[in-house]
């Protein structure tokens, strides 16, 4: 472990921004159980962890491309949670004017590309952002976060070919958490994911994806590397999916690896957040009222957001044709 | 003012618009050697960081191109031939066209698709498609379809400068025309009336202008005074320009390279019996492709396509009962 990881007031920003995900999903989980969310919502409860550590080594210069499952990444990438808020509850104020919502959650401004609705939606735009970043030649890098599911899918390898031939600054982040859609990831990707990349002559690493400082000294050294020009890294966050596919829907049948694999996961042990925790107690003499105060600093923000969004005036019906100008004519 | 060919024009303005703004890229299969002409020369202007062999990833390129976009830049991505269009129409439809409407506009992209179309040269099915009906139904992207070198460059410089994606459609045949050597742009969604007349409307897409200009002869000789309108772009459409010939010659033939089945005709002539239904006194002829793949064999595939032959029966079959009443007033 990296000595600068242990540093007090960097290893509670990982915490809180972890914390600030968690706390923002569960908002959302329990929105959607009361049925007052008017879409679908998939939630990344579990996996904070990877959007964390990958974006603590991230600019807002840098480039990100998210999932299907983008929360995490809008918010590490520094989104508002009150434009996010408001964007899933449908708003005018939300973060895309309620265009997208939580399948399309955007910041632009803060290098967020977009969640996705495709699944490996993000990986050729991150790949094309990555060219723009290699041809303004400022030193921006752009990540790529996408899942087992779309390890599959074939312009993956198109995208590992491309930039590696280009030498693109460019971070694969596969968030593998075990379940696409409700097939056990093992099941539909043959050998192992990281080592699609070494065909292409790519560094390629697997990290505990439930240990956010494993995954932000994996996502430094990729990062440097772009920064260097040297071309694109390629990392396996390993990590598990909490909830169902998207809220609303259980398992069902033949579930008995999921209902083990859950218990194993949900453990303080593999939990992220209990994880960096306890490394915040016994190695950084945070005090509990530390982490108290973390908690209080989250939980007033999670209230303000939903305050805002409650507030906020429903979405423009006007605004989809004005958006579309001439193609609408 | 020099004759060029569709191909040439296209070279023209892509060296203009590359010399005129830093930030305007070009990427595609075989750029860089640009085997069919539009893209020769250009790594030598541009420079090998901005006009770029991709490999063969139709998936990866026009996605590349939407990131790229995003990324400041604008993309001139080359599919080489429309068909392509498929294997890269993920990107094409859930990223390229959607994402400024997903991101309430935060994202502008502007991005040209320069792809070939059309049959006629025995390129076989998977090389002779026309698929702008496809793309006008996405919502989103301009669909441009020039029939002149002239009208090519000018619409491609304006696809370039704009901020929303357009396909632009090149005809590598055609006929040779003169192309000014000036720095001039044809706005989207404006249609050119190339010939006027009174009896029957004929609307020509790219390719098919050629065909309905020697129909449009052939019917004079006959008595039928026929007006042509190029219609050069079909998002946007310049309806106007349209619906006046409309009112004044109360027939419509409109011709397309596209399969009948939903093709822009189609929508054309929608459009033109919602709007002007009241100014027809004939119905509507579509001349397109029937709803086949185009084969190989000249044979086979020449009388698949809308000749002038075809536009002639179309216009004769509405304007019949005037054509006879000049005939005898002029007997």
């Amino acid at each position: 472990m990296n000595e600068a990881h242990l540093d007090k007031t960097a290893l509670l920003s990982l915490f809180e921004g972890m914390l600030l995900i968690r706390r923002a999903e569960e908002h959302l989980r329990d929105a959607f159980a009361r049925g007052s969310l008017c879409g679908a919502v998939h939630l990344c409860i579990g996996q904070e962890a990877v959007a964390v550590g990958v974006c603590s080594q991230l600019t807002e210069c840098d480039w990100i491309a998210s999932t299907h499952r983008g929360h995490g990444h809008f918010i590490a990438k520094g989104g508002s949670i009150e434009g996010m808020l408001a964007e899933i509850g449908g708003k005018a104020s939300g973060i895309c004017q309620g265009m997208g919502g939580s399948l399309h959650v955007t910041d632009v401004s803060k290098g967020m590309l977009g969640a996705n609705g495709i699944v490996g939606g993000g990986l050729a735009i991150a790949t094309g952002a990555a060219f723009a970043a290699q041809l303004d030649g400022g030193g921006a890098a752009a990540v790529c976060f996408f899942g087992d599911g779309a390890a599959s899918q074939g312009v993956l390898m198109e995208c590992l070919n491309v930039s590696a031939l280009w030498k693109l600054p460019l971070v694969f982040v596969c968030e593998n958490n075990g379940i696409a859609e409700f097939m056990a990831a093992d099941s539909i990707n043959a050998g192992k994911i990281a080592d699609r990349a070494k065909a292409f002559g790519m560094p390629s690493t697997t990290v505990d994806g439930n240990d956010v400082l494993a995954v932000a000294d994996a996502a430094r050294v990729a990062v440097a590397r772009c920064r260097r020009g040297e071309g694109p890294s390629f990392i396996e966050a390993q990590t598990y999916r909490i909830r169902a596919h998207c809220e609303g829907l259980e398992f069902v049948g033949g579930i008995e690896w999921h209902t083990e694999k859950l218990k194993e996961w949900t453990s303080p042990e593999r939990d992220p957040i209990s994880r960096l925790r306890g490394v915040l107690i016994s190695q950084c003499r945070c005090t509990d009222a530390d982490l108290e105060a973390a908690e209080a600093r989250v939980r007033a923000q999670i209230e303000r957001a939903a305050a805002f969004a409650e507030a906020s005036a429903p979405s423009d019906p006007g605004l989809p044709l004005r958006l579309a100008a001439s193609t609408a004519e | 003012m020099a004759k060029k060919n569709m191909l040439q024009a296209v070279n023209e303005a892509l060296v203009e618009e590359m010399e005129r703004d830093p930030r305007v890229i070009l990427i595609g299969e075989d750029v860089e050697i640009g085997i069919s002409g539009d893209t020769r020369n250009l790594v030598a202007r541009g420079g090998p960081q901005r006009v770029r062999n991709t490999p063969i990833c139709e998936s990866t390129i026009t996605g590349l191109a939407v990131g790229a976009a995003a990324g400041g830049y604008r993309v001139v991505v080359h599919l080489m031939y429309a068909n392509f269009i498929y294997t890269g129409f993920d990107a094409i439809a859930n990223q390229m066209a959607k994402l400024r409407l997903m991101t309430g506009g935060q994202l502008n992209l502007p991005i040209t698709v320069l792809t070939v179309y059309g049959g006629g040269c025995s390129r076989g099915a998977q090389h002779s498609d026309s698929p702008h009906p496809l793309l006008m139904n996405l919502g989103g992207v301009n669909v441009l379809m020039p029939a002149t070198p002239a009208d090519a460059k000018g619409l491609l410089k304006t696809a370039i400068r704009g901020d929303t994606p357009s396909f632009f459609f090149e005809m590598p045949g055609g006929s040779s025309g003169e192309v000014p050597e000036d720095d001039y742009t044809i706005p989207l969604g404006s249609a050119d009336v190339i010939q006027q007349g009174t009896d029957v409307t004929i609307v020509t897409i790219g390719s098919t202008r050629c065909a309905a200009v020697e129909a449009a002869e052939r019917l004079a000789s006959q008595g039928v005074a026929a007006e042509i309108i190029d219609i050069r772009s079909l998002v946007p459409l310049d309806r106007q320009t349209v619906l006046r010939s409309i009112s004044k010659t109360g027939r419509l033939v409109v011709v397309d390279e596209a399969r009948q089945r939903c093709s822009a005709a189609s929508e054309i002539a929608a459009m033109v019996a919602e709007l002007a239904f009241g100014a027809l006194k004939a119905p509507i002829r579509r001349v397109a492709v029937p709803n086949v793949s185009l084969p190989y064999a000249p044979n086979a595939e020449a009388p698949l396509l809308p000749t002038a032959e075809r536009i002639v029966e179309a216009a004769l079959a509405i304007t019949s009962a005037q054509a006879e009443r000049r005939h005898e007033s002029n007997a």
